[in-house]
């Protein structure tokens, strides 16, 4: 048993983090809420009961997924690039743009379409990288600058040029249909990216952890000094490293289009960027874990819109609950005691059998 | 009898990792004495000073310290408390200078607001002087080299006045000069009362200031005792329970031609101090240069600018015949440079990834060991598997965080990677500091094996017992210049080098060519 909650104790961990955050979310739906056990059902179990709902979660997960791995890949390099979300938008943006404008087969279109946006995305994110290599300027500034610049940008292309007159609001031209994702299950709009956005979480779990130059990520974060010592190239690190987020996130981007609204219909930060940096997090820089640290953000906030339109409670409430798992699942110290205690039991045993 | 200032009894301390550190450790200190810590690298000595400290929680046994149970939650309680701690592993603030980093925490006389950096100046100078050891109060730390910042460290815990000073291999950096003035100082502090808890894997320095002793061994402690009847050779096989050799290494046989030159070498570094004033020397194959110098006189500079690490302002360098300028540290490590860095922790490893990884850092990229970028894991552990085994460090597998290890057996894992590179010239600073005497004897011979098969070897320490033991030739180095030059090693004495070490002679003719 023991040896067993040490294996897990990090899973264990969050699931207890978990727990508390549910047992506080019941507690505050129980002060706000005028009937309680409705608002919970809603908030818990509203996501979960309809087909629509639960692929809801998928959907909302993918493009978190996406900018959750792209900020993971930099934070390994130890490079806290905020950049996700303007690379994010820009290759949403510039990704729409080419594709409204040519005309080919699907199975060409759509890789070519996700990489001119990817590429958009790793060219933008690449500013911040030679800011930040030739003149020592941090990645964090620069890069939170030049996502308002994206941001922009992005609107003035496609407003400008690539706005549709017909459709009443401010949005892109409808891409065509060789360049759109199709939705393959009926009666949901499960679609492609989100089977490429695990692809590209398992990918990114490969570089990191089974290549040459995931190794060189790693030693750089942990130990600049060492890697140079080493031999390592850390400019080209630090670079590569950029150019990677900008390049995931940029299909991120370009998957949402693609996918769900098959135009571009942002006016503002769609803020898939902030949550990359909460999944991330959640996820400890850990491609396989953000995709599940993802689909319980998801989770989250779908009940928390279920909660929000059917009872009585704001959905900011998820945001409460969000801050404290965050806060318990980074906490290191959080259950170190308890750990402690079952190591030294086990240390014991170990020594007994000798 | 004396009074017994400290009492620990049965300390217990397992790691979260599961590694059992302290297996009932008991040990009593006498007030007013200076008592030794002594066992082999991961013997727990470390650990049970940090649990004395505060600074690591323990799982079972008591501390009683001036006759009441004590278990202090953090440093500061403990200082509070009269206990002061040099760390092995040196933590002062790097960004600081010298006086700031010694009057931090230390709180001002007057309620003062702003920080005075004049007064701060004026106690860190006093402060030098009274205990003998020289350091520059303006400097910032992460500019000089680790001896002083040693040095710095000791004297901050000197000049908080504690009642027990706890030092955790102090003299691993030390010239003999600098140790002997420490040990006077260390005198002094106990006529006037203090006692000290001193570990060291030096045992002259045992027998010279230690009262009593304590030896520990595999997480336990296995005596606790006066010195009465103790000398080296005992001390060393309660130890480890063998004899060790402590005379010079038979000289080379075979010297061929020079394989590194250094010619007209000059670096003035970011504050425009002059660290290198035109140095030549050369490294013939098949020989050990040894370098002695107190620390701070342009050794390490000279060694991280043949490491590619740093850029020279003039000179050259060239391994057998090419040249290593402007080259970088991949490029001078594929000419085949080795290179022991002075400071393990900042350079020699990443603590947070696992000894694997700290293994492969100069040589995942080459063709055994990925193909095309995938990189072949089950080889990489099978290799380290070897290494640990064969530089005997102590850990419980080869993906252990280097964090994890104790400071003997991170310095393993560096020396056990620069070694296996198969270089042409093994640049060694300090390659034994901390290291235990066995692992240190293990160390001397891979050195003279590299030597017989005709590399060269360039070693840097502060250890003069270790230049002389194992060189056949030593210069010296003064201010950034070489002050004298001694072709023949075996002949000469530690007090032959002192006044060259400390620049009160100098030979004229060393500074300029100095074979051929
Ligand atoms: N932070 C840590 N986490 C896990 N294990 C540790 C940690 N620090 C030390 N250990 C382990 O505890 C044991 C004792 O380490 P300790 O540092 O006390 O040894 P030491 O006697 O000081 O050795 P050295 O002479 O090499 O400094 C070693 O096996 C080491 O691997
Ligand atoms: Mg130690």
């Amino acid at each position: 048993m023991d040896k067993w909650i040490l294996k897990y104790f990090t899973l264990i961990r969050v699931m207890i983090a978990l727990i508390i955050g549910v047992a506080v979310t019941i507690l505050m739906i129980y002060l706000i809420s005028e009937y309680p056990g409705e608002s919970l059902k809603y908030f818990f179990t509203g996501p979960l009961v309809s087909k629509g709902r639960l692929f809801n979660i998928l959907e909302m997960a993918a493009p978190m997924i996406f900018c959750g791995v792209a900020i993971a890949l930099s934070f390994q390099a130890d490079q806290f690039n905020l950049g996700a979300e303007g690379s994010f938008i820009i290759a949403a943006a510039v990704g729409t743009a080419f594709a409204v404008s040519t005309n080919m087969p699907a199975f060409i279109h759509i890789p070519l379409v996700l990489l001119v946006a990817g590429a958009t995305g790793a060219a933008w994110s690449l500013i911040p990288g030679i800011l930040k290599a030739k003149w020592k300027a941090s990645e964090l500034v620069s890069s939170l600058m030049m996502n308002y610049v994206a941001l922009y940008l992005s609107l003035f292309l496609i407003n400008s040029y690539f706005r549709d007159l017909d459709a009443g609001f401010l949005v892109s031209l409808r891409l065509p249909e060789t360049a759109l994702f199709t939705q393959f299950l009926p009666g949901t709009r499960m679609h492609f990216g989100i089977i490429l956005a695990v692809i590209a979480a398992l990918a990114a779990y490969y570089f990191l952890y089974h290549t040459t130059s995931g190794y060189e990520f790693r030693q750089t974060g942990y130990n600049k000094q060492f890697a140079r010592f080493g031999g390592i190239n850390i400019i080209k690190v630090i670079i590569m490293s950029q150019v990677l987020l900008g390049f995931v996130a940029g299909v991120g981007g370009v998957s949402e289009v693609m996918g769900i609204h098959g135009r571009f219909l942002w006016q503002g930060f769609p803020n898939y960027g902030w949550d990359g940096i909460i999944v991330a997090i959640i996820g400890r820089s850990h491609p396989i874990l953000i995709i599940f640290s993802s689909l319980l953000l998801a989770y989250l906030r779908v009940g928390g819109q279920v909660l929000n339109l059917m009872g009585d409670v704001p959905a900011e409430l998820v945001n409460v609950i969000q801050s404290l798992i965050i806060l318990l699942i980074t906490a290191e110290a959080f259950l170190g005691q308890w750990k402690y205690r079952i190591t030294r039991r086990q240390a014991e045993k170990e020594e007994a059998a000798k | 009898m004396k009074d017994n200032i400290l009492e620990m009894k049965d300390i217990f301390k397992v790691y979260p990792e599961g590694v059992i550190a302290n297996r009932n450790v008991s040990m009593d200190v006498q007030e007013n004495s200076i008592h030794a810590l002594v066992g082999e690298n991961g013997a727990g000595k470390s650990t049970l000073m940090k649990v004395l400290f505060g600074i690591t929680p323990f799982q079972g046994g008591s501390i009683v310290y001036k006759g009441k149970e004590v278990s202090f939650s953090n440093p500061r309680e403990a200082i509070a408390a009269g206990i002061g701690m040099v760390h092995q592993h040196l933590m002062l603030a790097p960004d600081l200078s010298v006086a700031e980093n010694l009057i931090l925490g230390m709180e001002p006389k007057k309620g003062k607001l702003f920080f005075d950096g004049d007064t701060a100046i004026k106690i860190c100078r006093e402060a030098s002087e009274k205990f003998g050891l020289a350091v520059p109060p303006e400097k910032k730390i992460k500019d000089l080299p680790i001896g002083v910042r040693q040095r710095v460290e000791i004297l901050k815990a000197l000049a908080r006045n504690a009642e027990i000073l706890i030092l955790d291999e102090p003299t691993a950096v030390l010239t003999p000069q600098e140790t002997e003035v420490l040990f006077k100082t260390l005198d002094g502090l106990k006529k006037n009362g203090k006692t000290i808890i001193f570990i060291t894997h030096k045992l002259s320095e045992v027998t010279r200031v230690a009262d009593r002793i304590t030896v520990m061994r595999d997480a336990k402690a296995i005596t606790t005792r006066g010195m009465e009847g103790l000398d080296e050779d005992k001390i060393a096989s309660l130890m480890v329970g063998r004899d060790i050799s402590t005379k010079r290494i038979t000289p080379p046989k075979n010297i061929g031609a020079a394989k590194l030159s250094v010619r007209n070498l000059r670096y003035t570094d970011e504050d425009g101090v002059e660290a290198l004033k035109g140095v030549n020397l050369d490294i013939r194959a098949g020989e050990i240069l040894g370098i002695a110098g107190v620390e701070g006189n342009g050794q390490s500079e000279l060694a991280e600018i043949i490491a590619g690490l740093i850029e020279p302002d003039s000179g050259t360098i060239t391994l057998d015949g090419k040249s290593l300028l402007h080259c970088t540290p991949r490029q001078v490590r594929e000419l085949g440079i080795a290179h022991i860095p002075e400071d393990r922790m900042k350079n020699g490893v990443a603590e947070a990834t696992t000894i694997e990884e700290n293994l492969i850092v100069d040589r995942y990229y080459k063709k055994e060991y990925n193909t095309r970028g995938k990189l072949h894991w089950n080889f990489i552990t099978e290799k380290s598997k070897e290494l640990i085994a064969q530089f005997n460090i102590l850990t419980k597998n080869s993906k252990t965080n280097v964090g994890f290890l104790s400071g003997g057996n991170i310095q393993k894992v560096v020396v056990a990677r620069e070694l296996s590179s198969n270089p042409e010239v093994i640049i060694a600073s300090q390659p034994t500091r901390g290291v235990d005497i066995g692992s240190e004897e293990l160390i001397h011979n891979l050195l003279k094996a590299a030597r017989d098969e005709g590399k060269g070897v360039f070693l840097i320490s502060a250890d003069l017992d270790e230049v002389l033991k194992l060189s056949n030739r030593v210069v010296v180095f003064y201010n950034g210049q070489i002050t004298a030059h001694f072709e023949d090693a075996s002949t000469v004495r530690d007090v032959d080098l002192g006044p060259y070490m400390l620049g009160l002679k100098k030979e004229e003719a060393a500074s300029g060519q100095m074979d051929s």
